[in-house]
């Protein structure tokens, strides 16, 4: 299955639960700061997400951990 | 592609004012999913606290009426009296509802008032910079229990949802946590059950709700949740402590 | 209005119960205290005959936060209690007014500082005058002297309260409460007629979600509020003013006083009026707003003020600050719960002409 995540940037705090959470590693935390002062969560290119090569499944578990409900996904209909 | 996580449309588009890690928004979100999935926007009113949480009405987009530092459940019994029909919800941090609003929670659930109460503890109180809370486990630094809680110098943490579960008014009592994806699911369920057993009358619901403060804990995000699953659980174990709806009790209610 | 063709005699604590059902209150949250426990056991019984509720709570404190609750969710609501179960009150009466909630409070004074006793006084005037909370507000207080004015005072506080959005405080005591006298009460009013209150959060059906809060955490907009609050408190000041005065038309000295105190002043004036003296009665219906204007007026011809009370001094700071100098101001009182006889405060009328030489 293949999904996708929209991370907010302008919500997001930078904990890094997202991080932790994600089981295929496709998340990670950026360098750049939000308007908060905040270096923000981003998906990672497609060339860096191949941890274990299944990258972003659109299983929701980051989402479902996100504080600042910051993050939107999408999965692909079978 | 199909959306299949996105903001629930009961949560107001402003930003949180809690810190990072703070599992007091991802609570928001489940109570916020819950009254749209039961489509019971029309008839909440939520009841926050003094602590952390006061702000909450910036953020649910229901009715919301502010209550005096742990008076929730006694003004949560003004509201639900003048509106039976209505789903009152208080939302109380663990110094709110068990030490200064004790004796209105025991009561409200002695009575048998129906209405729920999300009782988010998080072993600390977070607004006023981390100070010892009636919650705060056996050994846990704070400035107020400086080198560690004891029970000899600073009494012992109170199992308040253990108390509420003895009063023969209490319907259904659960505990649960928001520090993994399924403990987030598990919480959710619980915050339904207990709507709907209010919505049903059968008496006083709470759903406690073990959150991590990495703040006040001095913890990165994902080391506050790892302490609450390992270190707060042995005080304060999970699961279902009074369901009056579950086949196999036999509770003395009514 | 519409009354009752017959009297009823009933007791002061009942007869504010009754007055306040005729007035539309259909909930009452209390904790029982002596002299007031009529007042529940009452509403106990009565209300549940109306469609309402009562509800005995497990302390004052979550009385009041019902009375919030309740006020919130739009109901016409009242509590009641005395002296030392008022002072657990405060923390409510305080959010009361910075929430604009409108709510009905009874005071049954009885002696104090602490425990105190459960006979009549009026030590509670400088907590229910000023406030009595923490914050910058003011609660209406009026202050009923017979059974008549306890009906009909409880049944105006509920408009006041609504009216204005703010709590009214019923300051009667003991004695008031137990007393036995007739009265005609207007008839039962039509809770479904009341006037509409669009701000009561009662969930958010065809309309947006809203909120009600006392926290303002930005100092500006905290200060807004705060003069939103004064300039409501200074129209009631300009409008809603209410006194007594008895034979004060040529009275070179006048008694003040409220309540049962006053009852009390106004046979002492019947006493000395029939020895020649002229002396007259103000007696303050309201004490806050305080009738100051009043007061002022009489001074033009009245030089001497005799304030008396049941406690060690209280209101006459008010008398103080309404002649601001221009008259003699004399104080009386009897704390602890002492009620003295008419003949002791017409003895006192008689000393002060003498002594003071008034002609």
């Amino acid at each position: 299955m293949k999904g996708s995540i929209k991370i907010d940037s302008n919500l997001c705090k930078g904990c890094g639960l997202c991080v932790e959470t994600c089981p295929n590693g496709v998340i990670e935390i950026g360098s750049q700061r939000n308007g908060m002062g905040y270096f923000y969560a981003v998906a990672k290119k497609t060339s860096k997400k191949a941890e274990n090569g299944r990258g972003c499944t659109g299983c929701t578990l980051c989402a479902i951990m996100c504080p600042e409900v910051a993050i939107e996904v999408c999965r692909e209909e079978r | 592609m199909k959306k299949v996580f996105s903001r629930p449309k009961l949560l107001k588009p402003n930003p949180f004012h809690y810190c990072p890690g703070c599992g007091h928004s991802l609570l928001h979100r489940v109570v916020a999913e819950v009254i749209e999935e039961m489509e019971a926007d029309e008839i909440a009113i939520g009841i926050p606290p003094a602590g952390c949480a006061v702000l909450a009405y910036n953020y649910f987009d229901v009715d919301m009426g502010e209550a005096a530092h742990g008076r929730g459940a006694a003004l949560a019994t003004g509201v639900k009296r003048v509106l039976p029909d209505h789903l009152v919800f208080t939302y109380q941090g663990d110094g709110d509802i068990a030490a200064i609003g004790t004796a209105e929670t025991v009561h409200a659930a002695n009575r048998g008032e129906k209405i729920t109460c999300i009782f988010v503890n998080n072993a600390v109180y977070g607004m006023t910079g981390g100070q010892m809370a009636p919650t705060t486990i056996l050994g846990q630094p704070t400035t107020t229990s400086p080198g560690g809680r004891t029970g000899n110098r600073d009494g012992f943490p109170l199992n308040l949802s253990e108390m509420l579960a003895v009063t023969r008014g209490s319907a259904y009592i659960e505990r649960t946590s928001v520090t993994t994806p399924a403990g987030i699911r598990a919480t959710k369920k619980a915050v339904r059950k207990a709507f709907e057993i209010q919505l049903q009358g059968l008496g006083f619901t709470l759903v406690e709700v073990l959150s991590p403060c990495p703040t006040n804990l001095k913890m990165s995000p994902a080391d506050a949740c790892k302490w609450v699953d390992t270190e707060m659980v042995n005080f304060f174990p999970l699961g279902v402590i009074k369901d009056i709806t579950a086949p196999q009790e036999n509770h003395d209610a009514h | 209005m519409k009354r009752d063709e017959k009297p009823s005699l009933m007791r002061g604590s009942h007869i504010v119960a009754e007055a306040a059902v005729r007035a539309g209150c259909r909930y009452y949250f209390g904790y029982p205290i002596t002299p007031q426990n009529e007042l529940p056991e009452y509403m106990s019984r009565r209300l549940p005959e109306v469609g309402g509720t009562f509800v005995q709570a497990e302390s004052e404190i979550a009385s009041i936060n019902m009375v919030i609750g309740a006020s919130m969710a739009g109901a016409r609501v009242m509590t009641s209690s005395s002296s030392p179960g008022i002072s657990l009150k405060q923390e409510g009466i305080s959010y009361l007014g910075g929430l604009e909630l409108p709510a009905v409070i009874v005071n049954m004074m009885r002696g104090g500082p602490g425990l105190g006793n459960i006979a009549p006084s009026q030590s509670d005037y400088f907590q229910a005058t000023r406030g009595g909370g923490h914050g910058d507000y003011r609660t209406i207080v009026l202050a009923p002297a017979s059974g008549q004015e306890l009906c009909d005072l409880t049944y105006r506080a509920f408009d006041l309260a609504d009216h204005y959005r703010n709590p009214v405080l019923i300051l009667a005591d003991g004695m008031m409460g137990q007393m036995m006298e007739p009265v005609r009460f207007p008839v039962l009013r039509d809770v479904q007629k009341l006037p509409k209150k669009p701000w009561t959060i009662t969930g958010a059906k065809g309309r947006k979600s809203h909120f009600i809060r006392s926290l303002i955490l930005d100092p500006g907009q905290m200060e807004e509020h705060n003069w939103k609050l004064i300039r409501k408190y200074e129209q009631i000041t300009d409008q809603e003013v209410q006194y007594e005065t008895f034979k004060t038309e040529d009275a070179k000295l006048v008694i003040v006083a409220f309540g049962t105190a006053a009852r009390i002043a106004k046979a002492a004036v019947k006493r000395a009026r029939a020895e020649g003296l002229p002396v007259g009665l103000l007696r303050p219906i309201t004490l806050w707003p305080y009738p100051k204007k009043a007061l002022r007026e009489l001074s033009k011809h009245a030089k001497h003020f005799f304030v008396f009370e049941l406690n060690a001094g209280q209101m006459v700071e008010d008398v103080q600050l309404a002649l601001k100098g221009d008259a003699d101001v004399f104080f009386y009182g009897r704390p602890g719960g002492v009620v003295p006889n008419p003949a002791e405060i017409a003895r006192i009328i008689s000393r002060q002409f003498f002594q003071k030489e008034i002609v």
